[in-house]
């Protein structure tokens, strides 16, 4: 970030400067693009990885926050109180330490492989924030006016039907915005994963930081600009989800 | 590494782990602390006379904001030493503080944000036409309204802090997790100290979010909490209810 655009004189460049082994420092001392271009091929490796866990942990995150969202909702006790129990166990302790858990836990205590630490990153970041969405999804659903699950039992509606037809889709709306919010929080969660070994981006980063500390700052800013871009569809999202979800909803 | 958990590991690893305790609840404090000043900064930058600084400091909230803390955290860790000219070498504590206190001042902010906004607009024009100063009508009429209604949710901040502290095991800060990671590789057993970080993290947190809930609905009866929700929820703001408590009005 200071590098770039920063004018040294060719005097004034530290005597480190001149070991730059990854990119060269032009006579006037303003890093090139092409050091940048250098860069990113080498963290674009590890975007793969970032996306598939993003993607990964998101679907299992949806899936969990739904059942235990409608779990939280209902009148069956013993469903009620285990979907309570799981999403107070997730929120209160951190993801960090779960991430480890899992991953000496899930061989050890349950005797399988899973084949690869891919899993264990994508089951530990999708169930920590499907408990922080099974809240949003309780929340959402109760926050429908009472008004219409009167009006849907007026008009001699199952449960099953109120559901469907008349709660959720006013509910699913009011998610929008906090669902967009929290898929750029697991976005971010994904960095993670490298702390267990896999090869995502911030990883190809650190192996670069590695092998030649002096191109740390201009490496991380890349990193961070990758992550950005990353989640830009989802700001962008999270802020027409939030005028998308006041539409054709009676809330309280 | 133990073929299975073990009750002797487990007994013998809590007070190892332990030691580190004290370590995590001060950065906890320390971070939370470092937020809630930066946290203003934030708000005066969105104050600005000038439109472009506005948008500026809008767009690089939003960057700290969507990108990882531990990237951060390693980009001060690693990177800032290296910068030429401004860079020093800092404590892995102090890094610490700085990254995940930046990262939260910008949540913190946008609390403090829909605090302000939540103040009547006659309190604006009262303390104009009572010929305040910027500084007195800023001391004595908007904060005092604008920020103890928000203490709830800077709870529920706090509490997420807590448990995001143990990024900083990553840079070499001996809390819990760190330690639970040193007694693992020192006698090959990982999964019971991690438990025990594990049962420390809830025990605390859990009582605390409990606290806090309690703390909403006192502060609800005490202050006109329906204006302030139906006016934080018009500009809903990114990570606003982590909680998830603020949904049932």
């Amino acid at each position: 970030m200071f590098f770039i655009g920063t004018d040294f004189q060719s005097d004034d460049v530290p005597i480190f400067l001149n070991h730059f082994s990854f990119y060269n420092i032009q006579k006037k001392g303003m890093i090139n693009i092409s050091a940048i271009i250098e860069i990113i091929p080498q963290l674009l490796r590890g975007l793969g990885i970032t996306v598939t866990v993003l993607l990964a942990s998101a679907i299992i995150a949806y899936i969990v926050a739904f059942v235990a969202g409608l779990s939280r909702v209902s009148k069956n006790v013993i469903l009620n109180k285990v979907a309570g129990i799981y999403v107070e166990i997730f929120r209160g302790t951190s993801l960090i330490v779960q991430l480890f858990w899992l991953y000496y836990a899930i061989p050890m205590l349950f005797g399988i492989q899973l084949g690869s630490n891919w899993w264990t990153g994508v089951i530990a970041i999708g169930l920590n924030y499907g408990a922080y969405l099974t809240e949003v999804v309780r929340g959402s659903i109760l926050a429908v006016d009472k008004g219409q699950t009167e009006a849907a039992i007026a008009l001699n509606m199952s449960s099953f039907q109120k559901m469907r037809l008349i709660i959720l889709p006013q509910a699913v709306r009011m998610m929008l915005p906090e669902v967009g919010n929290y898929t750029i929080q697991m976005m971010k969660a994904t960095s993670l994963v490298s702390l267990i070994g896999m090869r995502d981006i911030l990883y190809y980063g650190d192996i670069m930081r590695s092998t030649n500390l002096s191109q740390a700052p201009l490496v991380y800013v890349v990193v961070l600009f990758t992550y950005f871009i990353l989640a830009l569809p989802f700001i962008w999202l999270t802020r027409k989800g939030e005028s998308l979800s006041k539409k054709g909803v009676v809330s309280q | 590494m133990s073929s299975n958990f073990q009750w002797d590991t487990f007994a013998e690893a809590f007070p190892y782990v332990l030691q580190g305790l004290g370590m995590t609840v001060g950065l906890t404090f320390a971070c939370f602390g470092f937020a809630l000043i930066f946290g203003f900064i934030w708000i005066l930058l969105r104050r600005l006379p000038l439109k472009s600084l506005v948008w500026i400091s809008t767009w690089v909230m939003e960057f700290i904001r969507s990108t990882p803390p531990l990237v951060q955290l390693f980009f001060i860790y690693y990177a800032w030493p290296v910068i030429p000219v401004v860079g020093v070498t800092l404590e892995p504590f102090t890094c610490a503080v700085l990254g995940i206190g930046i990262h939260y001042s910008t949540y913190i902010g946008e609390i403090y944000r829909s605090g302000i906004d939540s103040v009547d607009k006659g309190q604006w024009e009262a303390s104009t036409a009572l010929n305040f100063s910027t500084i007195d009508k800023w001391k004595r009429i908007i904060i005092p309204q604008a920020i103890p209604p928000t203490i709830p949710m800077l709870g529920n901040y706090f509490i997420i802090m807590f448990k995001e502290v143990p990024l900083a095991s990553t840079i070499g800060v001996g809390g819990i997790l760190f330690m639970a990671n040193s007694y693992g590789s020192l006698h090959f057993a990982y999964l019971e100290p991690l438990t025990i970080v594990g049962i420390i993290f809830f025990i605390l947190s859990y009582p605390s979010s409990i606290l806090i809930k309690k703390l909403e609905v006192k502060m609800n009866t005490r202050f006109d909490k329906n204006a302030i929700l139906s006016k934080s929820k018009k500009k809903s703001i990114q990570g606003m209810n982590l909680e998830g408590s603020d949904h049932i009005v």
